[in-house]
């Protein structure tokens, strides 16, 4: 069905359309709305780490849909940000497990350093601090996971801090398309 | 002890990559069923092995590969369940980073024995790294010619991709997860139709756990018969543990089933005992959802027998004084533990986690959460004891999907197990909620 919003003054970057139409191709011809998710994290990744109105309705006109069917899947998942976030931000489990081994003293440590609440952006802009339910990764608890970098363990003062200068020195990064994250990322690694 | 036939090989250098798993015997499994097996022998194999479901269920793998409706002329598929989101568990996210071929091994055998043309693996969508981890080894896969068109000769082909989930526990049930691939909301179906029948886009579709479809390629490799005289009775084979919690070593860990309980909490070859030389209080054995058991309870059955990591040893008892095996989620608690607040923790997951569409989980979640919240806060009555216990009751049983008992059983096991705690909390609320304040029996402070 054609979109029934004015067409979106935003644009998918070169590389970020490229990655679109590869994963379409994944998909049976008529059944391209599965491709809905990955294209909403490759928009989130673009326009500065959180899906606006905007940036939803420019995913159905690329798409096609209807710009209803993208709201109430953006709503539904809560990996998509619905406002602004920091530079970073601090996913912080605080299901059982992690529960167990310190989240809650993780939780107010890094709102005192950053001087951000749960749900808050620091006052630099850095971090966003949001609490979220099980990673999967219980038996390195407690965890916090920023975009694909998972920090564990940190129930010492020395790795938070860690974490926190490791992504202090990321803080000029530009939000990448989510291809070329990976790109950057395994070229850290080596 | 015991062999282990999934992560054998995990620590040898490079294993993520084809060349060096090849090297290790990888993609042999593959090369037998599509050079000397029918599908059908394929699933055959499957059943004699005995493999149940490693995601939580325990349902027979080759059972439910032989209810795939097969019509001439209509798409069928296969989608791997990477959603692994149960709090406790955590063993598909390390099985999938160290070892993808395994996995894309077992889709190619599984595909091939369900006559999938297109396959999916939805992984959870915070694991982006392991998605690039799997997409490489396609990729690799492809070049190799064990992907696409006309695999080693044979005339079957596949295609294989990743579709990532955004963040929402509802997409590991098996249909809530179809919607997802399909790009809508995570809404669970109803079933019937089951997705055998009616799975992704309306086809024929089997949805199985990381660790079932890679444990096809040790049971391919070894031989059904040979496979299902590991383990204990109907417990076959190997599983992957996930231990965590109040435990010394926290880990992953590939066990033939049927090992004792004491054993693999205290061994050193194991999870090496209770952190800080502290007293073992309660285990939830396979993920958040299972009911949680008291340390005599998950050492013994209640006829004194030592309990074992098989499917019927942990629920031998029933609800009553045993748990189940479900995903391996293995999360230990020592003394200092609060039941009520551990309780309340896991509710707040369900509540968050419920995907709205049925009104006894929808508002029933919110009513644990919120019921729990009181009483771990010191505001509750005795009266708060029993109302949670009765809304776990309207829960079970009364939704679409199985989110419903998995909030229920976990409130219901705590109060049967751990009532005079509760009970504590009411009583002495201003002791309860001090710092570090747990019950030890008979209003005791820490």
């Amino acid at each position: 069905m054609a979109p029934t919003t004015a067409p979106s003054k935003l644009q998918f970057s070169p590389a970020g359309q490229t990655e679109i139409e590869r994963l379409l191709t994944h998909y049976p011809a008529d059944r391209s709305k599965s491709v809905l998710l990955p294209v909403l994290h490759i928009a989130q990744a673009e326009f500065g780490g959180w899906v606006s109105p905007e940036v939803q309705d420019l995913v159905a006109e690329t798409l096609g849909i209807r710009p209803i069917e993208v709201y109430e899947v953006a709503t539904f998942y809560t990996m998509y940000n619905l406002k602004p976030v920091g530079r970073h931000v601090l996913e912080i489990c605080r299901t059982g497990p992690c529960m167990l081994r310190g989240s809650d003293e993780l939780t107010a440590n890094l709102e005192r350093i950053t001087g951000a609440k749960v749900g808050e952006t620091s006052p630099d802009g850095n971090f966003t601090l949001k609490e979220v339910e099980c990673l999967a990764a219980c038996g390195f608890a407690p965890v916090v996971q920023v975009r694909e970098q998972y920090y564990e363990s940190l129930d010492t003062t020395e790795a938070v801090d860690a974490m926190l200068n490791d992504l202090r020195a990321q803080i000029h990064r530009p939000i990448l398309p989510w291809e070329m994250l990976g790109e950057v990322h395994s070229q850290q690694q080596q | 002890m015991g062999r282990k036939l999934l992560t054998e090989h995990i620590n040898v250098e490079g294993i993520e990559t084809f060349e060096v798993y090849r090297k290790h015997g990888g993609y042999r499994a593959v090369e037998k069923a599509l050079k000397t097996m029918t599908p059908d022998e394929v699933v055959d194999e499957v059943k004699k092995s005995g493999l149940r479901g490693r995601g939580g269920a325990g349902f027979p793998t080759g059972l439910k590969w032989s209810f795939l409706a097969k019509p001439e002329g209509v798409p069928r598929y296969l989608v791997c369940n990477a959603d692994e989101s149960e709090p406790g568990t955590f063993k598909d996210r390390y099985l999938m980073s160290k070892l993808p071929h395994l996995l894309i091994e077992g889709m190619i055998a599984g595909s091939y024995a369900l006559g999938a043309r297109t396959s999916y693996i939805y992984i959870r969508g915070e694991l982006l790294y392991v998605l690039r981890i799997l997409e490489k080894a396609i990729a690799e896969a492809y070049a190799a010619g064990f992907l696409g068109e006309n695999i080693l000769g044979s005339g079957y082909s596949l295609d294989l991709h990743v579709h990532p989930g955004a963040g929402a526990y509802i997409c590991g049930e098996e249909t809530a997860l179809l919607e997802s691939l399909e790009g809508k909301r995570g809404n669970p179906r109803n079933k019937p139709p089951f997705p055998a029948v009616q799975g992704l886009y309306a086809r024929p579709t089997v949805v199985n756990n990381v660790e079932s479809i890679a444990s096809v390629v040790p049971i391919l490799n070894e031989g059904g018969d040979e496979y299902a005289k590991l383990g204990v009775g109907k417990s076959t084979g190997t599983k992957l543990f996930s231990a965590c919690g109040h435990l010394n070593k926290p880990g992953i860990y590939e066990l033939e089933l049927g090992l004792p309980v004491e054993e693999f909490i205290y061994s050193d070859e194991y999870c090496g005992g209770i952190w800080k030389g502290r007293e073992l209080k309660a285990v939830v054995a396979g993920g958040s959802s299972v009911p949680i058991l008291p340390k005599e309870l998950i050492l013994k059955t209640a006829a004194g027998e030592n309990r074992l990591m098989t499917y019927e040893s942990l629920s031998d008892g029933g609800f009553v004084t045993g748990t189940m095996l479900g995903s391996g989620g293995f999360i230990a608690m020592d003394e200092t533990t609060c039941i009520v607040k551990n309780t309340w923790n896991f509710s707040r997951f369900y509540h968050h986690e419920s995907c709205g569409q049925c009104s006894p989980c929808r508002e029933g979640t919110g009513w644990l959460e919120k019921v729990l919240h009181r009483l771990e806060h010191g505001h509750g009555s005795m009266h708060d004891i029993d109302l949670v216990v009765s809304v776990a009751k309207q829960i079970e049983g009364n939704t679409i999907c199985p989110l419903g008992e998995a909030a229920a059983w976990p409130v219901a096991a705590a109060v049967r197990h751990f009532r005079d705690e509760f009970e504590w909390h009411v009583k002495h609320p201003h002791e309860a909620t001090q710092p570090g304040a747990v019950y030890r029996g008979a209003g005791v402070l820490a």
